[in-house]
This record gives structure tokens, C-alpha cells and sequence, in this order.
């Protein structure tokens, strides 16, 4: 059985909540329309299907669409060593989606670092805490309108942040196969590189 | 010259050596730095070629790496600071007893180095008071043998009976 069978038969469980699965470049990907039903799809992609690898979760900020969160789940059959990912969509209003950790106990620690750093959070989860920032820290780093620099903050007796200088950065590095000097990550605008790229008028690192 | 000056001589054990109380403390002080290996990052790596037989912290006198801050002279950063772990690396640079030292190792430790972002202290000198500071991402381990060569000249320099009660009881009793 091939990913994209195992994708139908998702599919053809539960008709309408699904959307038709799509391929890219080998790689299959099933929309779950309804984000509610996240853990019965991911439920029955482990018990009837065999994906009994949950390789990670992760979290994407459409900032400023609607909805704006996207929550991605990467599966894994270990023994037919098949790959599907699941990608719903959660509303910022809510920004509240069930939990599969009885399904992989291994989403426990992937969905309190959603929670750290996108503020999404998952119901039925037993210990929602912050994992990499700590208690009391009042923002989400990893949200698009969230700025590089920080902002600062004070937790009395546990930590504080200020705001990094960034002395006119981000520093960003270009893709070139040339020397070392012209990949070092410099004060670049993102934007202007990235166009540079696609009108091929970057070459070796370099604006021509 | 370091040996000429200061070093053992069986040639004159059992004569008399003339020094002043202070310089011979400092002697004592600064050859055994006992370090504080902070290590946070990488550079905790190259620090433990330091403490190795390759490049020998030992001859420095500062091969007891004493895990308990209590027992430690001159705390090493090595590594990028966050913010959280700011908080305990203050903690135990508190418990440090008097007199203490500290050298920021690379980059990170220094300035952020290249972490520039919220979750990474901008150098560990805005909570504790650096020494010395090293160059480098990682520094090579001789920059560690050379920084701790420059905390044992500031320790050389450093008076230590010089104004203090002990020096005033000494000189009443000289009296």
C-alpha cells in the first residue's frame, strides 16, 4: 500500500471533512477541513493505517489571512515506511485545536512548543506549559508580528529580555557557491535579495 | 622568564627568601585559579581541549574544575547566554566566594555574537563583571591559556593585605 492509497483511505473515511489529497513532488498532503476532527483523522491514520510515527508537528502564521494559524502533522509508518502530511487550519479567534497526544505520546512536548512559541493551544493536552521560554513571559516569538529584536519583558525572580541593537540587521546570508566573504551573513534587505535572485542579477554573492 | 623569577630551585631550598607578604599571597593566588567552567554552547567544547592533555590548563595552575561555584575562583563563560539561563548564571556567579574573576569566552559570551534575536543576552557583562574578554567562535584554546595568563598578571598586581585590617594589626604589632 503506497502513501497516497493510505491518503484515499483517510479520505474515503471521512468524505466531506477531508479534502482530495495532493501530491508534490512525491509527497502527499491531506487537508483536514474541519480542525476539530484532527484526532480522529490522526486516530485512525495510527490504528488502521500504521502510521504509528508521529515525525512532528508544526505551526505556520498566515499573517494577516483568515484563518491565520496552519498546523501541520507530519506521519510516519515505520514497518511500510510510508509518509502522509495533515495540514488544518485554525482561526485566531479560537486558536484552539484538540490534542493527539493519546494517539503519539510523543506530540506532548511538540504541542507545548506550539503553544511556547505561536500561542496555539490544545485541548485535552494534560501539561500546557511553556517548553523553551519560561512561565510568565507574556509573548509568542515565533508570530510573524512578533519582531526579531524582542521585546522586553520582566518576570521578577526568573528572567527578563531587552531589545537587541540591531545596528541596521537582520544579518542575512545569500546563497552562493563562491568564497566565504560573500556568503557572511551581512546587513541586507531580505526583499532585494530575493528578487535579486530570481532576476538572476545576483551572481557569486554579488550584486551585478 | 616566568620560571627564572618565581619557579622552584632546589639550589636554594633551605635559604632564605625575601618578599613581601602581599607579593608572596598574590604568588599563592595566582597560581591556582580555580575555574568555573560555565559552559553553555560550543565553546564549552574547545574549553575541554583546554583542560586536556594537548594544550594542559595544568601548567596554569587551573586544572581543578570546580562545579560548585562555592569552590571556584574565576568563573569561564563559554557559550551564548539566554535569557534564560541568564538568570542562574547570576545566581551562581553570586554564590562565587571573594575574590572572583570571570572571562567571557567568544563571541556569544561577549556580545550575543551572532544571535542577534529575543531570546539571546546581548553579552554576559550587563549581569556579571568581565575580566577578560576572547575573541573568536570558538576561541582556539591558546586564547583560553592567554586569557587565563592575563587574569594571573591583574591577580599579580592585585594588593591584598594593602589597606585592610589584617595589614593595620600587622603594623601595630610592628610597632
Amino acid at each position: 500500500m503506497s502513501a497516497l492509497e493510505s491518503a484515499n483511505k483517510i479520505k474515503a473515511k471521512f468524505g466531506d471533512l477531508v479534502a482530495e489529497p495532493t501530491e508534490f513532488r512525491g509527497e502527499i498532503t491531506l487537508k483536514i477541513v474541519d480542525a476539530e476532527k484532527i484526532f480522529d483523522v490522526c486516530s485512525f491514520a495510527k490504528k488502521q493505517l500504521g502510521f504509528d510515527y508521529l515525525v512532528d508537528i508544526t505551526s505556520i502564521d498566515n499573517y494577516g489571512e483568515d484563518p491565520r494559524w496552519s498546523v501541520v502533522y507530519h506521519l510516519r509508518g515505520i514497518a511500510n515506511g510510508e509518509e502522509v502530511r495533515l495540514k488544518t487550519d485554525v482561526g485566531e479567534e479560537k486558536s484552539e485545536l484538540p490534542s493527539v497526544l493519546p494517539v503519539w505520546r510523543t506530540a506532548n512536548w511538540h504541542e507545548r512548543e506550539i503553544y511556547d512559541m505561536m500561542g496555539i493551544r490544545f485541548s485535552g493536552h494534560p501539561d500546557l506549559r511553556r517548553i523553551l521560554m519560561w512561565e510568565g513571559y507574556p509573548h509568542h516569538p515565533l508570530r510573524k508580528d512578533f519582531p526579531l529584536a524582542g521585546k522586553p519583558t520582566d518576570v521578577p525572580g526568573v528572567a527578563f529580555t531587552k531589545v537587541t541593537p540591531m545596528e541596521g540587521g537582520p544579518f542575512v546570508t545569500l546563497p552562493s557557491s563562491s568564497d566565504s566573504i560573500a556568503r557572511e551573513p551581512r546587513v541586507r534587505v531580505p526583499e532585494n535579495a530575493e528578487r535579486a535572485i530570481s532576476d538572476k542579477r545576483l551572481v557569486d554573492g554579488k550584486l551585478k | 622568564m616566568q620560571t627564572q623569577e618565581y619557579g622552584y630551585n632546589s639550589k636554594i631550598e633551605g635559604d632564605v627568601v625575601l618578599t613581601t607578604v602581599d607579593a608572596a599571597l598574590a604568588w599563592f593566588r595566582k597560581n591556582s585559579v580555580w575555574p568555573m567552567p560555565m559552559g553553555l554552547a560550543c565553546c564549552a567544547i574547545e574549553l575541554m581541549a583546554v583542560g586536556a592533555s594537548r594544550f594542559d590548563i595544568s601548567r596554569f595552575g587551573s586544572e581543578v574544575m570546580r562545579f560548585s561555584p562555592r569552590q571556584a575562583d574565576c568563573m569561564i563563560v563559554a557559550g551564548t547566554v539566554t535569557y534564560k539561563s541568564a538568570g542562574f548564571l547570576k545566581r551562581i556567579y553570586d554564590q562565587m566566594p571573594e575574590p572572583k574573576w570571570v572571562i567571557a569566552m567568544g563571541a556569544c559570551a561577549s556580545t550575543g555574537g551572532m544571535y542577534r534575536s529575543y531570546a539571546v543576552l546581548q553579552g554576559v557583562d550587563t549581569i556579571v563583571p568581565v575580566d577578560v574578554y576572547i575573541s573568536g567562535c570558538p576561541p582556539r584554546p591558546e586564547a583560553v591559556l592567554d586569557a587565563l595568563m592575563k587574569i594571573q598578571e591583574k591577580i599579580g598586581k592585585q594588593p591584598i593585605l594593602q589597606g585592610t585590617v589584617a595589614a593595620k594589626l600587622l603594623n601595630l604589632q610592628e610597632k
